[in-house]
């Protein structure tokens, strides 16, 4: 029987053939972290070792608290400026014209590249299997742990293959998709299992259609997701790369899976994830006209270019009727979305257009919610009080269902409105 | 090793959104003033009413969501000594085993035992005693058990470290 992809990526990390079940110890080829920093450093330094294992691997950016609001925010930056400029850390992208959400900036920074191992102290660290890295992960302590001696251990997870065929219908995406898919096999589904993803339509998707997919494996319980490289990959990472030793590891065609599934693109419609888990899945045509007060398009899950423009296309011309957050996800976006003239439309239309982060999210700043409020969002959460209130309510959508709903002030179908 | 806890009974897939808020985790905070907002957003009575010892028992999915680690320090420092559920998050797991909090999947034993019953855990063995029956759970592996012995995850990297003479 053939190796699947976490078989072999593991098994290359670690210098020798591995089976699901085992554990390896492996050198992680990058460590992600962002402004939990501060407190992974306070735990570093009660090692007792001076210097970080290697400075190079360390990749730091600042995106759950940018621009830091009241408290003791800045404070925390202030630690992790400090701690970087001590140790050399040169990969650190702090707020300003480089900056972004973590994950988007591994990606597009050309960090995330095939066959590497990436750890992270942030659950999503699962996206950079877009890219067709293994990517997990990880709590503080632990990356403390791995800054000071390099290495930690993983258990090979069995594996789960997901085939995807067909075109999608006009105002269905890749989000809509993984929100099918949630809904199909709830937030356990994928326990400590490799999600991954096969089939005609994710070899034409795009980077960006692969990290919303690979985004939100986590929320189905998975240890990591993956897509085999294709050609938009392969130009993107020969062009960007960090680091040399990359290379393309996918699964063998009889490797072994412990649950297969298959769907067809043109049987999908566009969903939501009704409060307060993914596994509350609803079509927006069996929802719509449920009153919003929020609306938020961005995230590591939906805050690219090729979601703006769809978002800005649906709101060009017209207002939006409820309180409306975007947030690219990260400068470079930014700057591509205001030269394409988008941060104008969202702007006429009435939205607030937030600086690159990740902060409303996870209802720190940005734009937090009040009690009892509903917000629609292109985000990859939506437990209780996630987005600050206990009381409040977070639905997940696509970018054109939540730019819809904004126009209407209501769930709306994106169909309608494209 | 042996210990004995009264149980504190949540349900099925409670996240760590819900164990310890995102509006916290971002803020620098101490340990005990993480425990005062353990379980905040389930049950906010549970700072007030758990006693050191206790043990928390739960449906499927324990702990999914977030990598925060907060969401298992704060229980530990309450001085929750073990959660026993039907099934757990893989991040919140690993956390657990870092921070020295015990991970017992035993979905009979989570079914069955009663929130305020007497629980007895035997590690060595792999038994769980409550409510008159004994259920059994997989023995961990021989290195996560020494992580646990040791306290947790950074005191055995210490110790290995100091061992190594690593300056």
């Amino acid at each position: 029987m053939g190796k699947t992809f976490a078989e072999k990526v593991l098994g290359r990390a670690a210098g020798y053939p591995v089976c699901e079940g085992d554990i390896v110890t492996v050198y992680p080829d990058f460590c992600l972290s962002h402004e939990n920093s501060s407190s992974i450093c306070a735990t570093f330094r009660s090692i007792g070792v001076d210097r970080v294992y290697d400075p190079e691997r360390i990749v730091i950016v600042f995106d759950h608290t940018v621009p830091p609001p009241a408290g003791d925010y800045a404070n925390s930056q202030k630690i992790t400026r400090d701690f970087v400029r001590e140790q050399g850390i040169r990969n650190f992208y702090d707020m300003n014209c480089r900056g972004g959400i973590c994950h988007q900036i591994l990606v597009q920074e050309g960090y995330a590249a095939p066959g590497l191992i990436i750890v992270g102290s942030d659950s999503h660290t699962c996206t950079h299997g877009a890219v067709g890295a293994f990517g997990t992960g990880i709590g503080r302590s632990e990356m403390a742990a791995v800054w000071a001696s390099g290495k930690l251990w993983l258990r090979v997870p069995q594996s789960m293959k997901i085939t995807v065929e067909g075109t999608f219908p006009a105002g269905v995406s890749a989000k809509d998709l993984i929100l099918t898919i949630a809904g199909d096999i709830t937030a356990s589904g994928a326990d400590y299992l490799s999600m991954e993803f096969w089939g005609g339509a994710v070899d034409r998707m795009s980077i960006g259609e692969r990290m919303t997919l690979c985004n939100m494996a986590i929320e189905l319980g998975a240890k990591n997701a993956a897509c085999c490289p294709n050609a938009a990959v392969l130009a993107h990472v020969r062009a960007r790369a960090k680091r040399s030793g990359w290379e393309v590891v996918w699964a063998d065609e009889d490797a072994g899976y412990v649950r297969e599934l298959h769907y067809r693109l043109q049987d999908l419609v566009p969903v939501v994830a009704m409060p307060a888990s993914v596994d509350h899945r609803a079509a927006v045509s069996e929802v719509a006209g449920l009153h919003i007060d929020q609306a938020f398009i961005g995230t590591c899950t939906n805050g690219r270019l090729e979601d703006l423009r769809i978002a800005a296309a649906i709101l060009r011309g017209k207002r939006v009727a409820c309180r409306t957050i975007v947030q690219p996800a990260s400068v470079e976006i930014y700057l591509n979305a205001l030269r394409e003239g988008l941060i104008g439309d969202f702007l006429e239309a009435g939205c607030v257009v937030n600086h690159p982060g990740c902060g409303p999210c996870v209802g720190v700043c940005g734009g937090t919610i009040a009690d009892g409020e509903v917000c629609i969002s292109t985000a990859n959460r939506n437990f209780t009080g996630r987005m600050g209130s206990r009381s409040s309510k977070i639905i997940l959508a696509s970018p054109a269902t939540v730019a819809a709903s904004a126009v209407r002030g209501c769930v709306a179908d994106p169909r309608r409105a494209v | 090793m042996v210990f004995i806890g009264k149980a504190i009974k949540y349900g099925d897939n409670v996240s760590t959104d819900q164990i310890f808020p995102g509006r916290y985790t971002y803020q620098l905070l101490t340990e005990e003033q993480m425990a005062e907002h353990a379980l905040e957003d389930l049950d906010p009575g549970f700072p007030a009413r758990s006693v050191r010892g206790d043990i928390i028992v739960a449906g499927r999915n324990w702990g999914c969501g977030s990598a925060r680690e907060q969401a298992v320090k704060c229980i530990r420092q309450k001085g929750i000594r073990a959660i026993i559920c039907k099934s757990i998050a893989r991040i919140y797991y690993r956390n657990c085993v870092n921070e020295g909090l015990i991970p017992i999947v035993c979905p009979e034993a989570a079914d069955a035992i009663r929130d305020g019953d007497d629980v007895s855990v035997d590690l060595d063995r792999g038994i769980i005693t409550a409510r008159g029956a004994r259920y059994s759970f997989p023995l961990f592996p021989e290195f996560v058990r020494s992580i646990l012995e040791c306290g947790g995850l950074i005191p055995s990297v210490k110790r290995e470290m100091q061992e190594k003479g690593r300056k």
